[in-house]
């Protein structure tokens, strides 16, 4: 056997080390390795460069308001020009947990019943018809919302609520239609297919020999899926990551059916609020001095914040759950 | 052998073809000019209905617009990457200074109209300036209102709440709202203040006219405020409203127009600051401006007085943007009615022609 020379690259004091064929030397594994290099250092790049611009075009804000842009609870283009975030981040955060609160149960449930309940035929179909739904433009969620959830909310679902809960704060006042508990249904249905496809991939990758051990110590079936959501509970916790991802980001849909009113907190479930993403579309087209696009950027760099903070702690449970799923075993 | 004739037939007859289109075209055709143009959405259907009918009377000359709003259009004016910019309001004084020897052409007027859902109450029910702002100012809560009463005798407003739309996104509708509204309540002024967006105290917000319309449409006992063409497109009621002469005036092509005229009487020239030009501005307090809607403005085209502050500016494209500019303010009024737009009267007709005078190449005028 010949020896294989040994080189290597680096980028920004990376070093990337490869082999070098002793005939083709620059053939084969070699550019393919450098290539997949270039793509992963590319990720940290294109971050990079993001956070780069937004805190650039934010800066004028940042000097502005400082941290009470955070804090702050007015947002007048028109008079004043004092800008304050704290409403709409509060906004996200609220209607993105509604969805959750919604989504996650159903998910669950479209999840195991696709791997562990329905026949396979059955289940095929299914599944693309979710895969499907996660395809829709989410412009095309927000137009159902106005024309089809939000009459029927309004007019059937809405009243009755309030007629039974009526005595609970947060389901009194007057019902528009649109709202905070609309937005969170519409993000509810737009998770669902995301966090459901992954669920259902997550059961199904479970080891039948788990099923088979516990089945043979006399589980019933029940106790079964509770085990196969056990096993893969890290991943389950990865997936509800996913969707809340997505309901944090989510801007056309959401904009279109929670009312757009900024406020430090809504009356009710029923009442109007607003989400950062929401801000940004509609306002940055005619958003007419320095000032106040630089504000609209800042939003973006908090929800990208809030968004890394949200991976961040998703990372951390995950790693929590992983551990202890190792202890166990160890045990 | 007989497959690869299968394959090159086809190529080679496409190619031929090419190549001759390309021939043709290129010895037809006098020398093609492409004309850039970006900014309001408002505009957007009368600018797109004009490019294609010009091109079918210059064939030379294509004409291409994106609605990208007024904020995009005027930075891309300013940044000159385009021959001419749309906006629903005029270059302020701070956007003046950053693109200077800018000149405001009206090419088309727009109406902002109250609409309402209120079930049994046909359309034409009247507001006053201080009943509106008061109702967008959370104050008028009720739709019985006797303030509202007052003026609509004849006419039974139910006891239910008011549900307030307003727009969310940034515009220029919104702009021309708050300016009514800030002309006719001194408390509106003081705290909303005119915006393309604002500090609004209450409301729901709905995202373009499009949204607007439609909150209202499926929400009963709200009002909400859009642009004419989309109260008559979607056939909402719309309401009158008082004007300084003290009538209540029906949103019409009629009474926008009428606004025009005498908003037209005070124009600065076409190369002076138009900062302050605002139609509902010069209604506000006119007690002899007769018959005109007081919620009414001007859209602009945006263009440099000199073009060859213009990058990449020849001869042919500047001689191509004032013809079609003058075609624009000229035949192409005729086609602003069928979209719902409103003509522009002789006057400001007259005042344009000025205007486009002004412009030139390299000193030269384009238009004698």
């Amino acid at each position: 056997m010949k020896i294989l020379r040994k080189a290597s690259l680096s980028f920004f004091g990376l070093k990337v080390k490869f082999l070098l064929h002793p005939k083709n030397p620059l053939k084969g594994d070699y550019v393919f390795k450098l290539i997949s290099a270039l793509f992963a250092l590319s990720i940290f790049l294109i971050l990079g460069l993001m956070v780069y611009e937004l805190v650039k075009g934010s800066w004028l804000s940042i000097q502005t308001f400082g941290l009470n842009f955070i804090v702050g609870t007015t947002w007048d283009p028109a008079v004043s020009r004092v800008f304050g975030a704290l409403p709409l981040i509060l906004g996200t955060l609220v209607t993105s947990a509604i969805a959750l609160l919604i989504g996650v149960p159903i998910s669950l449930g479209v999840g195991l019943a696709l791997s562990e309940y329905l026949p396979k035929k059955f289940g095929f179909a299914v599944s693309f018809l979710v895969e499907l739904l996660a395809a829709v433009p989410s412009v095309i969620y927000g137009l159902w919302g106005i024309y089809v959830l939000i009459p029927f909310l309004r007019d059937h679902i809405y009243p009755y609520l309030q007629s039974v809960f009526g005595f609970i704060p947060i389901f009194s006042g007057p019902i528009y239609g649109g709202g905070v508990l609309t937005g969170g249904i519409v993000l509810a249905v737009m998770i669902i297919p995301t966090v459901s496809a992954v669920m259902r991939d997550l059961f199904s990758a479970v080891p039948n020999s788990q099923r088979e051990a516990i089945i043979a110590l006399g589980a019933t079936k029940w106790e079964t899926v509770k085990t196969v959501i056990s096993y893969a509970r890290s991943g389950v916790i990865g997936a509800i990551i996913l969707g809340l991802g997505r309901a944090v980001g989510e801007t056309m849909a959401i904009t279109m059916v929670i009312g757009n009113r900024f406020h430090v907190w809504p009356s009710s479930l029923f009442d109007a609020w607003y989400t950062m993403a929401a801000i940004i579309a509609n306002e940055l087209l005619e958003a007419t001095y320095d000032l106040y696009i630089s504000a609209l950027i800042n939003v973006g760099l908090v929800l990208l914040f809030v968004t890394l903070v949200i991976n961040i702690l998703a990372r951390l449970i995950v790693w929590r759950a992983l551990r202890l799923t190792r202890g166990i075993a160890r045990e | 052998m007989k497959t690869t004739y299968k394959i090159a037939a086809p190529i080679a007859i496409i190619a031929v073809a090419a190549a001759s289109a390309f021939a043709l075209s290129y010895l037809t055709a006098e020398q093609a000019v492409t004309l850039n143009g970006a900014g309001a959405t408002f505009p957007f259907p009368l600018i797109d209905k004009w490019a294609a009918e010009y091109h079918k009377i210059k064939p030379n000359v294509q004409v291409n617009y994106q609605g990208i709003g007024s904020g995009g259009g005027i930075q891309q004016h300013t940044e000159k990457t385009v021959h001419f910019a749309a906006t629903d309001a005029p270059l302020t004084e701070a956007q003046a200074e950053k693109a200077p020897n800018t000149l405001h052409i009206p090419i088309t007027i727009g109406g902002v109209v109250p609409i309402y859902n209120l079930p049994g109450v046909p359309k034409g029910l009247k507001f006053t300036g201080e009943i509106l702002a008061d109702i967008y100012l959370g104050k008028i809560t009720k739709w019985n209102d006797p303030r509202l009463a007052a003026i609509n005798p004849g006419i039974s407003l139910p006891d239910q709440a008011i549900v307030v739309v307003r727009r969310s996104d940034g515009s220029g509708t919104t702009f021309i709202w708050t300016s009514y509204l800030s002309n006719v309540s001194p408390e509106w002024k003081e705290t909303v203040g005119r915006g393309t967006s604002v500090n609004w105290p209450t409301g729901l917000g709905g995202k373009g006219n499009d949204g607007v319309a439609a909150l209202v449409q499926q929400t009963p006992y709200s009002i909400g405020y859009v642009e004419f063409t989309y109260a008559k497109k979607n056939n909402l009621a719309y309401g009158c409203v008082q004007n300084a002469a003290g009538e209540f005036i029906e949103p019409s092509i009629e009474s926008f127009s009428k606004a025009a005229e005498y908003a037209a009487l005070t124009l600065p020239r076409g190369d002076e600051r138009w900062s302050n030009v605002s139609i509902v501005d010069s209604l506000a307090g006119n007690k002899q401006a007769r018959g005109a809607y007081p919620i009414t403005s001007f859209s602009y085209i945006l263009v440099y007085k000199e073009l060859n502050v213009l990058p990449n500016m020849d001869g042919a494209t500047a001689k191509a943007l004032v013809d079609f500019l003058w075609w624009a303010v000229h035949d192409g009024q005729n086609y602003a009615a069928d979209l719902y737009y409103v003509p522009l009267p002789s006057s400001v007709v007259a005042h344009n022609e000025e205007t486009i005078r002004l412009i030139t190449f390299n000193g030269q005028r384009l238009r004698g």
